[in-house]
């Protein structure tokens, strides 16, 4: 199973598509390591510097339709090159969210006002967090406090993360 | 209870359900292209599984850079390539028979009434237009569906979209869905399908059609399904005439893919057709839409008529309807690209060709690349481009570019004037 833990990184807006998670020129590189400097490199979001910001994180909290437009599942592969499995949203784009899970990777859905909540106590700290696909609960600290967050997590998405992907789970079922 | 299109084409596709809500379906085409696919295709030979689940199901095609623009590109071009032919594909479209993919396979006849499609590409939910389940998947995805033949999707709720009313002139299915994706916002639809229905639909060519089913994915959906009918078996018949003896019996066999009357859906949405305008994006974002006349006048750098939603031979004819005998605005440059050969040389019979070059257009072969700023007319930061594309995102076409979507119509009328404009085919309230 990957790694689902780590420093967050905070990208607080919504509708972040694939095409700034990883500009189309990019999609010519026929292996997924060579995607690695060019996290985010598009994103649209004042402040954010994907040079220095993206560097250490093992998470993204963000808000609503992360992942959306092309299906381009080196969103997902450029995150994962860059330590991140694991993202924290109101909701995904659908193919970007299956994209995830096929890879062993974690989407984990929460309610806006705990999304809005985890911004408000723990953007622009030193916040790092750690998901267990087991209990279902996402754990969230930093120098000052924890907080537990329960989600959903689908029986199939959680073999899916338990496997490492689609093709491993479904090698030997189908 | 009654099914949506959608219940009916996963009840008949079902080989599993690995948690109640989820579906298994069998796949009957896997189209791939040599972006998404290479990837796949080498993680294949790394793990030894080097084959493919049906070869008659599996169509390839190079179109989102062709011809190669690079070393890079070449490389790609030639992973398919070798692929198809080490796995006997024979329905593999190399450059100088390759078209945009979402063109050139239903141009083929690859898509029929309930048939359930995936390939490596957002932009798949076109061929639902074919009365399909035609969903876009990551690498993973299709990577699986080469292998076996399966993927895994959500049993979907269902959106119906009912659009009656005879479309104004001027104003075409480009309008109609960019319309539609402001109502739905750009994930109102997301995991769900939509089902359109109504009399506009039923008198649409199987060209706007696409154009429809297109853009489903820029509001989320998963898919965005037209009802079969005459049409549809028109469009299809040199393809099926041989299974059917006639054109009703063909009707007959597709028409139990369409909806049933009682079938339930998630929320409808009605729309009257004869009270639609051209409109056009003006944000970062599909959702974005004004009437054209809010941005008439608007200066753009770049005009382009092409692409998997406006690039068929229907756009070129409204296109060069208006460009006849005129040039383009000598402070811009204007790009068209036929999205298919077979359009290209109909183009050219037509005369369309001639229209558009006479008029100082760039007339490039059939590639996605404009449209997703890999080639053949990427933009400069700062650089506006009207376009008969599908996205609007930031950097899209080019970083630091900026993208208006709208309809062919408007396309060829703006780049006469340099700015955005009202087509002179639309009669209503002009450029306010």
């Amino acid at each position: 199973m990957k790694n689902l833990s780590g420093k967050i990184l905070f990208l607080d807006r919504s509708d972040i598509n694939t095409d700034e998670i990883i500009p189309a020129k990019y999609l010519t590189e026929l292996s997924k390591e060579a995607l690695k400097p060019y996290c985010l490199e598009d994103l649209n979001l004042p402040g954010f510097n994907p040079a220095k910001d993206v560097q250490g994180k093992g998470a993204i909290v963000t808000r609503a339709n992360f992942g959306c437009g092309s299906s381009r599942e080196h969103a997902p592969w450029v995150l994962e090159y860059n330590n991140i499995n694991l993202v924290i949203a109101e909701n995904f784009a659908r193919i970007f969210r299956q994209n995830m899970f096929n890879c062993g990777m974690m989407c984990i859905e929460l309610p806006p006002e705990q999304i809005d909540e985890i911004f408000r106590v723990f953007a622009g700290t030193d916040a790092f967090c750690s998901a267990d696909p087991d209990k279902a609960v996402l754990t969230i600290s930093n120098d000052r406090e924890t907080r537990e967050y329960p989600f959903h997590l689908g029986s199939f998405d959680k073999a899916l993360v338990k496997a490492g992907g689609w093709i491993n789970y479904a090698d030997k079922k189908y | 209870m009654g099914k949506t299109t959608a219940q009916k084409i996963f009840d008949a596709h079902r080989v599993d359900v690995p948690e109640p809500g989820i579906s298994v379906l069998s796949l009957d085409r896997v189209f791939c292209h040599e972006i998404t696919t290479p990837i796949a295709i080498n993680d294949l030979c790394a793990r030894g599984m080097d084959r493919v689940f049906d070869p008659a199901k599996i169509k390839a095609v190079i179109d989102h850079v062709s011809p190669a623009k690079d070393s890079k590109t070449a490389e790609q071009g030639k992973v398919l390539r070798d692929w198809a032919r080490r796995n006997h594909i024979q329905d593999f479209y190399d450059i100088g028979r390759n078209g945009v993919c979402h063109a050139i396979f239903p141009e083929k006849g690859f898509c029929r009434p309930g048939y359930t499609i995936i390939m490596g590409d957002s932009h798949t939910c076109t061929h639902s237009a074919f009365c399909c389940f035609a969903a876009g998947v990551g690498t993973t995805d299709l990577e699986l569906g080469i292998l076996k033949g399966v993927c895994a999707f959500h049993d979907p709720e269902t959106i119906q979209i009912r659009v009656n009313g005879k479309l104004p002139d001027g104003v075409y299915a480009k309008d109609l869905i960019l319309t539609i994706i402001q109502k739905l916002t750009v994930n109102g639809a997301t995991g769900k399908v939509i089902e359109f229905c109504g009399s506009t639909i039923d008198s649409m060519s199987m060209e706007a059609r696409m154009t429809l089913s297109n853009m489903a994915i820029e509001a989320g959906a998963t898919s965005g399904i037209c009802p079969a009918d005459m049409t549809t078996v028109e469009y299809l018949w040199p393809f099926i005439k041989d299974e059917f003896k006639t054109k009703e019996d063909a009707l007959r066999e597709y028409s139990r893919w369409n909806a049933d009357p009682d079938a339930e859906y998630a929320s409808t949405l009605e729309i009257d057709a004869s009270q639609l305008e051209p409109v056009a994006t003006f944000g970062y974002k599909p959702d974005q839409v004004k009437p054209v006349r809010e941005l008439a006048g608007t200066r753009v750098d770049q005009v382009y008529i092409g692409s998997c939603t406006n690039g068929r031979i229907e756009d070129l004819r409204i296109a060069a309807k208006i460009l006849q005998g005129k040039k383009i605005s000598p402070e811009i440059r204007a790009i068209v690209s036929p999205a298919t050969p077979h359009i290209f040389k109909q183009a050219l019979d037509e005369g369309i060709i001639d229209i558009f070059m006479d008029a100082g257009f760039c007339v490039t072969n059939p590639t996605c690349g404009a449209c997703l700023g890999m080639s053949n007319g990427v933009l400069a930061s700062g650089e506006v481009c009207a376009s008969t594309t599908n996205r609007n995102f930031n950097g899209r076409m080019g970083k630091g570019g900026m993208v208006h979507l709208m309809s062919p119509a408007t396309a060829a009328a703006t780049a006469l004037a340099g700015t955005i404009t009202n087509s002179p085919l639309y009669h209503g309230e002009r450029n306010a």
